[in-house]
């Protein structure tokens, strides 16, 4: 009664009048209104956006002239055919295996804690452990990444802590292991992959719960009633239900990974992941062309990726 | 018998649970540690001793207060565009089904699904292309394309909630299409929005890999951290800064949380 109220002075308005009826049409044309509603998006993000990546995409078709350094504007595939040189395989052997090991520990890490949250955990529990992985999801990239190099620094808290426990030599031989060691924690791939996995692990963790959260109860008492002891029913009832949920997870810390420059600039080595080298050919090396062929890579890895995970419903997940 | 099973699982479940809670966030503990720690050249943990020093000298450092400035006005404005365009895309997606609208929802998720180099790279030599120089603005436009698909995200799915039949009521007694959103609709999805926006401003201000692309000169708070990150010369300002950026970027997620859970519950 009283939005009526509240509504009549205004409706008398005769100010109203033209927008009013421009209102009406839109009301009784849905299509205009459609159109008048996607036209900023569409124009945004379709023009810009897009735009940008096609032109992009054009550009990986160029080549860069080694004598002269400047692009040279012809359809060509000799950019891509760079791309299988030993190195750049080398690089995406690197970033794909890393991608693929952060995936598969922070699945290993999120999948307790989310099934705590999504079964154990009291209403008002579940509330502050929800809040608890959403602050630092959402707090600080750099700042966290930038609290990992005080973690792993030299003279930092897990040297500290080692030394305390007569661990030295343990960490030692970690570091010395090749291939993934390197002269400290702060410089090694060991580092880059704990940072890794400390970053993208939240986005694990959600998609994870939010699946376990929709497996019914009655099924699992069903599962009881007939016979299925604990571990069995979470192997043959729980886990099969979730696991779109974990390939949902999955799909961000990949895409995350593949995509990053910055924790293997601050913890890596020489040795460069598919973001460097963008960054590198675009930047000093002014190879346009190939950084463009190179980001090609990951959006294909990722087209592939979305595939098998839309088999495994990762989609119904999110 | 069944609770006889489930108790010391339960338990072990709860210290792995646990674990990894602290294991997220411990190094947020740390930042707060080290802004107060009296040593200056190097991260000694422990602290060899505490002290307030630090806190006075990044207040004198204009260069930090400059670049907090410049991102929150970038982060002001990107979330502002962000809010019209996505609101209004979810306005016209959530109830029809047209030819496109798929590929509607896939070209807004598109820029933060694909890696921030790749949309990064892409601005940038788009850029470059068309001549314009690097800006607040190209900052801004980065930032908004990204941004957009928080606000669509809330706002779409608070919208799937609302009942259409109040909007028609709306209209059928006589309110105009301005009044239906102002009086109807908006009082509707005002929180979602809200939270969108928040979370949009939060994307806006922590991002760093397009917007190393997309800014020419201008230093945002990510780009100044960044590069203290990189050649670490005054550590103990840059521990301060960090503990200043967690502590701010607290509030609009916890606000965001709030508005979404008031609904919800």
């Amino acid at each position: 009664m009283s939005a009526v109220g509240t509504l009549t002075p205004e409706t008398a308005r005769p100010s109203d009048g033209l927008l009013r009826r421009i209102g009406t049409v839109f009301y009784r044309r849905p299509v205009l209104a459609l159109i008048a509603l996607l036209l900023p998006t569409l124009l945004w993000i379709g023009v810009i956006y897009l735009g940008s990546l096609s032109a992009l995409l054009v550009q990986s078709f160029f080549y860069l002239d080694g004598f002269s350094g400047r692009v040279i504007r012809e359809f060509t595939l000799r950019t891509y055919g760079e791309l299988l040189l030993q190195q750049n395989i080398d690089i995406f052997v690197r970033t794909i295996g890393m991608a693929a090991a952060v995936t598969f520990v922070s699945g290993l890490l999120a999948f307790p804690l989310a099934y705590y949250m999504a079964r154990f955990a009291s209403e008002r529990m579940r509330a502050l452990l929800y809040l608890g992985v959403m602050v630092p999801l959402w707090s600080s990239y750099l700042v966290r990444i930038y609290a990992w190099k005080l973690i792993l620094a030299q003279e930092g808290i897990v040297v500290w802590l080692a030394n305390l426990l007569g661990l030295q030599g343990a960490l030692d031989w970690l570091l010395a292991l090749p291939g993934i060691g390197g002269p400290s924690l702060s410089f090694s791939y060991i580092g880059v992959f704990v940072v890794f996995v400390y970053i993208w692990m939240p986005y694990m963790i959600l998609p994870i719960h939010a699946a376990l959260e929709r497996v019914p109860r009655s099924v699992i008492e069903a599962s009881a009633d007939l016979g299925g002891r604990p571990g069995y029913t979470f192997r043959r009832v729980i886990l099969p239900l979730a696991f779109p949920g974990v390939v949902a997870g999955s799909i961000f810390t990949f895409s995350l990974t593949l995509g990053d420059y910055i924790i293997p600039g601050v913890f890596g080595n020489s040795s460069y992941f598919i973001g460097q080298a963008v960054f590198v050919q675009q930047g000093t090396a002014g190879n346009i062309p190939l950084a463009a062929a190179l980001t090609v890579v990951p959006v294909v890895v990722m087209g592939v990726y979305l595939l098998f995970a839309r088999r495994l419903g990762a989609f119904d997940a999110i | 018998m069944r609770s006889d099973n489930q108790a010391p699982r339960a338990f072990g479940l709860s210290l792995a649970a646990f674990a990894v809670l602290v294991f997220l966030h411990f190094p947020i503990w740390l930042i707060a540690l080290y802004a107060f720690t009296t040593e200056e050249a190097s991260f000694t943990f422990p602290p060899p001793g505490l002290t307030l020093e630090w806190f006075g000298v990044l207040f004198q450092r204009s260069d930090f207060w400059n670049a907090l400035g410049l991102s929150l006005v970038v982060a002001l404005l990107s979330t502002a565009i962000a809010v019209i365009l996505g609101t209004s895309t979810a306005l016209a997606i959530y109830r029809s089904r047209f030819f496109g609208r798929d590929a509607i929802a896939l070209m807004i998720i598109l820029p933060i699904a694909l890696p921030g180099i790749v949309t990064g790279i892409a601005l940038r030599s788009a850029l470059n292309l068309s001549g314009l120089n690097f800006s607040f603005w190209t900052i801004v436009i980065g930032h908004a394309t990204f941004c957009v698909v928080t606000v669509y995200n809330n706002v779409v799915a608070r919208l799937r909630r609302t009942n259409y039949s109040q909007i028609e009521a709306s209209m059928d007694l006589g309110a105009s299409i301005t009044q239906t959103f102002r009086h109807v609709i908006l009082p509707n999805i005002a929180t979602a929005l809200l939270a969108g926006a928040m979370l949009s401003f939060a994307l806006s201000f922590d991002e760093v890999i397009v917007t190393t692309f997309t800014a020419g000169q201008q230093q945002t708070l990510p780009i100044w951290v960044y590069s203290q990150l990189q050649r670490p010369r005054d550590r103990p300002v840059t521990n301060v800064a960090a503990l200043f950026v967690i502590a701010t970027t607290f509030i609009p997620i916890l606000l965001a949380y709030r508005f979404t859970r008031a609904r919800t519950e």
